[in-house]
């Protein structure tokens, strides 16, 4: 701020005893708001050009046929009638939905239960945040590639080396249609979590210790603190999580596709999600129309949970 | 006077340039990055500008999952390669795109290319006109581990020469722990690798079918040679044993980690594999039925003239093309990248055939098909679902080719142009 009153004032000064320039026709307020927009301009310019008018270009491509080699021709509802009738495209829709459903509560309770408890260790804290943290820093790919390999079938498998150890029997994971997808749910989850431990426990911190204080004086239980004090007051925290949870399992396309290059979304498609099924019908049929169409969905699907989601989660007056 | 001065000197400014460009012709070559191929053909362009003191030859490459994309976008942007490499199969979506060029008939004659070149080159023609040469053609072939055929009590110098004898020796092979789990295959299994070109190219003919008619256009194997050819190869893992899709991930990999009898690979696998140093391997031909049929799958990357190359940079670009498909650029590609020369007189010389591993994939290319794919990577996945249904899921062989027919045949449908 107080760069910003330098600024103006340098201006003014500049406009020198003549009495015409800018800055003395101007109001000082006047003055601070054109300089503050002057710098606002180029970034919401730059995200204008960069994003909204590729997405609007998406919406109309998605009412063409282009596939890049010929021009794009307008064809109406097309695509999406195509899309609505596409067996893939409902399974690719499940697909997606379990990820969503399932992944976010998991990978949330557990994040609030690692934060919930490491909030009062004391013992070498910073190093366990650390650690869950660590993963979070990584390249989905290279974790994805290792995680692959952990799943690998005998003899080189080391979670099934470990099942053999103990007398489980061995597991196909990601060589089987029913337990694939949760295998690299696995992975998201745990990829995500430590930036949810993180982003809880500061969320902890910021509830004042009075609170507490006062119900341990009113004879109030653990169980009852965390019920009546911790997560109402951790309300926004969590909002906050979920939506930007939602929003990574809907656009989940690193792990799967990373994991399952040999048969991207197998097998049988049963790993696929919507992310990869446009990528797929982009940049391997060069459908751009077709894609652009699945895209508008995504789209509408991200819209749609974001808004349900802050409209249950909303402060009730 | 000043002006006049001026005028004369953007005169001979401007003269100059064109002569120069006259003199100097520069066009693009585009190819996916690949180190042993960028090397070749650095090698290549050296020599052709040898040759060619008025033309220079910039390379460009781009990695191979974003090359399709980067050719067919430069085009709309009308800044593309002038000479190009393409995969055979993309040939209908190039030529649809009006990416290609037909090769000009003065410089490269019918009659010539079709006695010259090994037959497949027919798979880069469209009506009358060829769209494009190869300097390099690739086969499959058999490769064998020889430590694991000794220590399964295989003779390492005679490896199998029929399927019965392949599934011989990959049962001799397979070995499991005390649980039941393989640690070593008798033999890959991997449909996402080259056996779905096994399957259909070979299997299926020598089952008595054919994969597909009308220039590959109809899908033809929903037919009791194709149901026998799924059968055979999916009882492979389920019946026979001798090995498991996704075993150490990849077949490939399997096979290079040491824990896999055999694998059937093409020439490209080569220069991986040269580097291979705990054991012994050897190649052999695909392995005949019982009648003695053999068949193989032999593919290509081609080179073609990009239609926009008018004028000198035609000239130029001609002259480049007749260059990297002749003999000597093809000997150069060989010792490079290991891929056999597309011209028969390159290819069976006395020394290629007595060469133990060249040979091999030499006689296969004798009686090679070219599958004509319509959308390959469509139809390899078709294909990888179609086997996946049977191993992971029990569906019936019969039902399984069945779907897999009505799947192909949409996609090759919708990807007409």
């Amino acid at each position: 701020m107080a760069a910003i009153e330098q600024q103006g004032a340098a201006s003014g000064r500049s406009g020198g005893p003549g009495g015409t320039s800018f800055g003395d026709r101007f109001s000082m307020r006047t003055r601070r708001l054109v300089w503050v927009w002057s710098f606002l301009a180029l970034p919401i310019l730059f995200y204008a050009i960069i994003r909204f008018y590729p997405t609007f270009q998406a919406f109309y491509l998605s009412f063409t046929n282009w596939d890049l080699l010929r021009p794009a021709k307008f064809i109406g509802f097309a695509n999406y009638i195509k899309l609505f009738k596409d067996p893939q495209f409902w399974k690719v829709f499940k697909n997606t939905f379990t990820y969503l459903i399932i992944g976010t509560p998991i990978s949330l309770v557990t994040a609030f239960t690692i934060a919930f408890f490491l909030d009062r260790v004391r013992f070498m804290h910073n190093f366990i945040r650390a650690l869950y943290f660590l993963p979070f820093l990584t390249t989905a790919a290279a974790m994805a590639w290792v995680w692959r390999w952990f799943y690998q079938p005998p003899p080189i498998g080391v979670i099934n080396d470990v099942f053999s150890m103990l007398g489980i029997p061995q597991q196909p994971f990601i060589r089987s249609t029913d337990q694939a997808l949760f295998s690299i749910m696995v992975t998201a989850i745990w990829a995500g979590l430590g930036f949810q431990i993180i982003i809880f426990m500061a969320g902890l911190r910021a509830i004042p210790g009075t609170f507490y204080e006062a119900a341990r004086i009113d004879g109030l239980g653990e169980w009852a603190i965390l019920r009546k004090i911790t997560l109402p007051l951790l309300k926004p925290t969590t909002v906050f999580l979920v939506v930007f949870s939602s929003i990574g399992f809907l656009r989940i396309f690193d792990q799967v596709y990373n994991m399952t290059t040999n048969d991207p979304g197998g097998p049988l498609g049963s790993t696929k999600p919507l992310v990869l099924m446009i990528y797929q019908t982009a940049f391997n049929s060069y459908a751009m129309g077709y894609a652009a169409a699945q895209t508008v969905v995504l789209f509408t699907i991200l819209l749609i949970v974001s808004l349900l989601q802050l409209w249950i989660l909303r402060e009730k007056k | 006077m000043r002006k006049a001065t001026l005028f004369a000197g953007l005169v001979a400014g401007f003269s100059t340039f064109a002569f120069n460009a006259a003199q100097a012709v520069e066009i693009e070559y585009w190819q996916y990055v690949f180190d042993t191929r960028v090397k070749a053909m650095d090698q290549l362009i050296t020599e052709f500008q040898k040759a060619n003191p008025g033309i220079t030859v910039k390379q460009v490459t781009f990695p191979y999952a974003d090359y399709q994309t980067r050719v067919i976008a430069a085009n709309m942007a009308g800044n593309g390669p002038d000479v190009m490499q393409l995969f055979y199969g993309w040939l209908d979506k190039f030529v649809a795109g009006g990416l290609l060029a037909p090769l000009p008939k003065d410089a490269f004659p019918h009659a010539k290319i079709e006695s010259d070149f090994f037959p497949i080159v027919k798979a880069m023609k469209r009506g009358d006109d060829y769209y494009g040469l190869p300097t390099a053609v690739r086969s499959l072939a058999l490769f064998y581990n020889k430590k694991l055929f000794t220590e399964a009590g295989l003779d390492p110098n005679n490896p199998p020469k029929t399927l019965d004898e392949y599934v011989a020796a990959a049962q001799k092979i397979a070995k499991r722990d005390a649980s039941g789990n393989l640690i070593v295959e008798g033999s890959t299994l991997d449909m996402g690798g080259q056996d779905h070109q096994w399957w259909r190219e070979v299997l299926i003919r020598q089952f008595g079918g054919v994969p597909y008619t009308d220039n590959d256009q109809k899908v033809a194997y929903n037919s009791e040679a194709g149901v026998k050819a799924l059968k055979f190869y999916t009882s492979l893992q389920l019946e026979k044993k001798i090995g498991a899709a996704g075993f150490m991930d990849e077949g490939q990999a399997a096979f290079r980690g040491g824990k896999a009898g055999m694998t059937i690979d093409g020439t490209f696998r080569l220069g991986a594999f040269k580097s291979i140093k705990d054991f012994e391997w050897g190649v052999t031909e695909l392995p005949a039925n019982a009648q003695g049929v053999r068949s193989n799958y032999a593919s290509y990357f081609a080179n073609g003239i990009s239609a926009k190359a008018k004028g000198e940079e035609l000239e130029a670009s001609k002259k480049f093309l007749a260059y990297i498909t002749s003999p000597a650029a093809m000997d150069i590609w060989l010792k490079t990248v290991g891929e056999l020369p597309a011209l028969r007189s390159a290819a069976l010389t006395e020394a290629n055939l007595k060469d133990p591993i060249y040979a091999p994939f030499l006689k296969g290319l004798e009686y090679a098909h070219t599958t004509l794919f319509m959308d390959e990577a469509g139809q390899r996945q078709n294909a990888i679902d179609m086997a996946n249904r049977v191993l992971l899921q029990g569906q019936s062989v019969e039902d399984s080719i069945k779907q897999a027919a009505a799947a192909e045949q949409e996609i090759i449908d919708s990807a007409k142009p």
